[in-house]
């Protein structure tokens, strides 16, 4: 420790006022800051301050995150061997699925972390402001919603489009009012759709080498075909539960997100009112679809809607994101359940769009202003009719 | 016992309205409460009068008197040049010794040695159905300077009849003094002073109490009493008013604190400008901590002698969320009931934000201390992190017990938007109001300066 405050030290005049390296002062700030809380002392305004900053909050979430890295890294691995049929069962092969999944998944995380921070250091020292902590979450997000088989240069092209477009033009982390993450996938989505959609892109590995007959199908891909009936004989309800099912990295997997989701509902980092209202408002669309038998998807009831795809995924990490999502207490069930409603109707509805909770986010991301603007009216309101009593 | 209008004062022990339940905002536990004994210590050596204190009368004060010249307690000492009948007075007889200035040679401080014996100058005891004999006495003595007006927390102005006098009898700041322990042997100044407020307003004065509260409060006569139950800032003027009668726009009231009431009672009553001030010192970097008898802007020297644990610490006049930072040559700021010594936070913490050396408080369940609601924390001047933009939401509004978006309102204020500072309710909200938002923000966010920035430019535009 005395170590590194010492080559900290020795660095720091340089950046520093009248310095060679003045012009980074922001970036060097953001090493030593993560290193060491500054020896500061507050000079206005309370003179005590909680212990809870951004960096924190941020890390809090990337731990939320692990579970469903942990285990998507051994699902990319799982759901290879079973292509090629060489580890078909669950419990053989352990180390060969997570090393292939490790070959598949760390570089995506390098990329999109080497890229987004390599942009956010730039942005900072050029507009000289401090490097927000923003993108930490974001760069484990971006990986974990891609399917397993999308080229690093396109992870490098998204991240970069998500983080200029879509953040650093606003201003930056907290002013940004799309879903960085989101935006990654959405330039992709629709950039190069062969790449994210259809039934060939979510097992890694080469496809010449898999057995005869095997499709690749997501879950929802095959109900949506073939109804309740078809998945049933596809796929356990078992193994939507636990996430043993082909799909994007991060988002298969109930259990890695339950556990996520309890962390960041513990900690109260994450809004368990947009989770819930997001959950509640894809429930009851799905129960409305099941009830009134509209095709496709006939008779799949809403707890198997709710354990394919990534409604759960983007419930609990991409809806609650607190800077795109509506900031009001009340607007944010209000926007949960748009978000849920939307995404269903997508998801069931629009033969275009095998998923829906991208869209529903970005879309509701762009309204959560709005239905903010309700809340606040009817606050104002209450307000100035107290001034003409 | 039978009060003025024949009552049976005992019916006043059951309070006006119902117990108002307030759930949102935070005990903050410290180490260094102040048990209730009076410590006898010397006499503070010197007394200051701080015009500074008074918001909307910075505009450099007129002084009356040069150094050297020798005044009576309740001598006119500065004069404002806006209102030049808003005087600042002695609180001692003595000689003044020197005038501090700050920034553009504004004056900071007069400072005054008191004489070894007290003496008061004499004001005409007012009648209770004269408000203006009421003005000329609370205006001459100087005591007017203890009102406080809404919207804006600025000086009362003389010319305005207030729609409503506030006090609140409990503080709920961090370490805060108790109110009914400060007002003891003066209860009937206390009561006499509520008598006076009533003659300066068309409507009522209305105490907020806590359920604990001195039985004291409930025998006002001639003030409704509302209880408010909840974590601080239940004891937030601002916040009662909210509950009570809220500020709309075109409304002004006026607020007091109990030890300044009774301060204007005896003046009403006697005569003489006795600025008696009971002061709690408190703090985790005291040795002893309790309760002092002196007078508005006593010297703080004299009770930190010998008593500080440590060198690095921060002296505080006020609480730790409000208060200001005084010099150890400081002096209590002209409102101040409290003064508050903590540790610096100076020093450099490895990975603190990860793994935090030391326990902290906190409304943030990423910590273990959050789980533990009754500890007491030594705690230190450290922001614990650095300044970003706005990114957590709804962590201001479980903090602040009104119907009110605060980090709306903040944002208003930023893009200077009059409408929405108006409709979000910036009249309503002075800084102790909202300052638990600033010491619970992620994003270290310095609340009170927005919203003073915003309250001064809302004056400008008025």
């Amino acid at each position: 420790m005395k170590v590194i405050r010492g080559l900290l030290d020795q660095a720091k005049p340089h950046f520093t006022k009248g310095g060679k390296l003045e012009k980074f002062h922001y970036a060097y700030d953001a090493f030593e800051t993560f290193l060491f809380v500054p020896g500061e002392t507050t000079t206005e305004g309370t003179h005590i301050k909680d212990g809870i900053d951004l960096k924190r909050t941020m890390f809090t979430v990337v731990v939320a995150l692990l579970p469903c890295l942990l285990f998507g890294i051994w699902n990319v691995g799982h759901q290879h061997y079973a292509a090629t049929g060489e580890f078909a069962a669950l419990s053989s092969g352990f180390v060969e699925k997570l090393l292939f999944g490790l070959l598949v998944v760390l570089p995506m995380l390098a990329v999109s972390y080497g890229v987004g921070l390599t942009i956010e250091f730039a942005f900072a020292i050029f507009r000289d402001h401090p490097v927000n902590e923003g993108f930490l979450v974001s760069g484990i997000l971006i990986p974990l919603i891609m399917p397993p088989t999308v080229p690093l240069w396109m992870i490098g092209l998204a991240t970069a489009f998500a983080v200029v477009i879509g953040k650093e033009a606003f201003g930056g982390t907290g002013m940004n009012i799309l879903n960085v993450a989101l935006v990654a996938r959405v330039f992709l989505f629709f950039a190069y759709p062969p790449y994210m959609a259809g039934d060939a892109v979510w097992v890694a590995g080469d496809p010449s080498r898999f057995v005869d007959g095997y499709s690749g199908a997501t879950p929802l891909a095959v109900a949506y075909s073939g109804g309740l009936t078809a998945l049933d004989q596809s796929y356990s309800l078992e193994n939507l539960f636990w996430g043993v099912i082909p799909g994007s990295i991060g988002e298969t997997s109930v259990v890695a997100i339950g556990l996520g989701a309890l962390l960041l509902i513990v900690t109260g980092i994450g809004s368990w009112r947009i989770m819930g209202s997001v959950i509640a408002g894809a429930a009851a669309t799905a129960l409305l679809f099941q009830v009134t038998g509209i095709q496709p998807y006939s008779g799949v009831p809403p707890h198997y809607h709710l354990l394919m795809g990534s409604v759960l995924f983007a419930a609990v990490f991409m809806a609650t994101d607190p800077a795109t999502a509506a900031q009001t207490q009340p607007g944010k069930y209000v926007y949960g359940l748009l978000i849920g409603i939307t995404g269903m109707i997508i998801r069931v509805l629009n033969p275009a769009y095998p998923e829906g909770w991208m869209l529903a986010i970005l879309l509701l991301n762009v309204f959560a202003p709005l239905i903010d603007h309700w809340f606040i009216s009817a606050n104002m309101k209450r307000r100035n009719a107290r001034a003409l009593q | 016992m039978q009060d003025h209008s024949g009552a049976n004062v005992l019916a006043r022990l059951v309070p006006d309205s119902a117990s108002i339940k307030l759930t949102r905002g935070l005990n903050l536990k410290l180490l260094g409460s102040a048990p209730l004994v009076r410590l006898d210590l010397p006499v503070a050596a010197t007394f200051a009068v701080r015009p500074m204190d008074v918001p909307g009368l910075e505009s450099i004060p007129r002084l009356l008197h040069q150094v050297g010249d020798s005044v009576l307690a309740g001598d006119p000492v500065l004069a404002s040049k806006v209102n030049p009948e808003v005087v600042f007075s002695s609180p001692v007889s003595g000689a003044i010794v020197e005038v501090r200035r700050g920034p553009k040679r504004a004056i900071t401080e007069v400072v005054i040695e008191p004489s070894r014996q007290l003496d008061f100058r004499a004001f005409r005891k007012p009648s209770l159905s004269s408000r203006d004999q009421m003005l000329e006495t609370l205006l001459g003595s100087g005591a007017w300077t203890l009102l406080r007006q809404r919207p804006f927390n600025t000086f009362a102005d003389p010319a305005v009849t207030p729609r409503d006098i506030f006090v609140s009898c409990f503080d709920s700041a961090p370490l805060a003094p108790d109110t009914g322990f400060l007002l003891q042997g003066r209860e009937e100044a206390f009561l006499a002073g509520l008598r006076a407020l009533r003659t300066l307003t068309s409507g009522e004065v209305h105490l907020g109490v806590a359920p604990h509260s001195s039985d004291l409060f409930r025998w006002a006569d001639s003030a409704r009493v509302h209880t408010f139950d909840g974590p601080h800032p239940a004891g937030a003027v601002g916040v009662q008013i909210h509950h009570i009668a809220p500020i709309a726009k075109g409304h002004v009231v006026w607020t007091i604190k109990p030890q300044d009431v009774a301060i204007i009672g005896t003046l009403v009553t006697e005569g003489i400008f006795d600025a008696r001030r009971t002061v709690a010192f408190t703090g985790p970097q005291l040795k002893r901590t309790g309760y002092v008898d002196t007078r508005l802007g006593a010297a703080v020297a004299p009770f930190l002698g010998g008593n500080l644990k440590s060198e690095r610490v921060r002296l505080i006049s006020g609480n730790v969320l409000t208060g200001k930072i005084i010099p150890p040559s400081g002096h209590l700021g002209h409102f101040d009931d409290q003064v508050t010594v903590i540790e610096e936070g100076d020093q450099p913490e490895f990975l603190g934000w990860l793994f935090p050396s030391y326990p902290r408080p906190t409304l943030s369940r990423t910590f273990l201390s959050y789980f533990l609601p009754n500890r007491e924390y030594a705690v230190n001047s450290n922001p614990h992190g650095e300044q970003r933009a706005f990114v957590m939401t709804g962590e201001y509004e479980r903090v602040v017990p009104m119907d009110l978006y605060p980090q709306h309102l903040l944002k208003a204020i930023l893009f200077r938007d009059f409408d929405q500072m108006e409709g979000l309710g910036i009249y309503e909200v002075v800084e102790e109001d909202l300052a638990l938002c600033e010491f619970a923000c992620t994003s270290k966010q310095p609340v009170q300066r927005i919203l003073r920035e915003g309250l001064d430019w809302m004056r400008g535009e008025a």
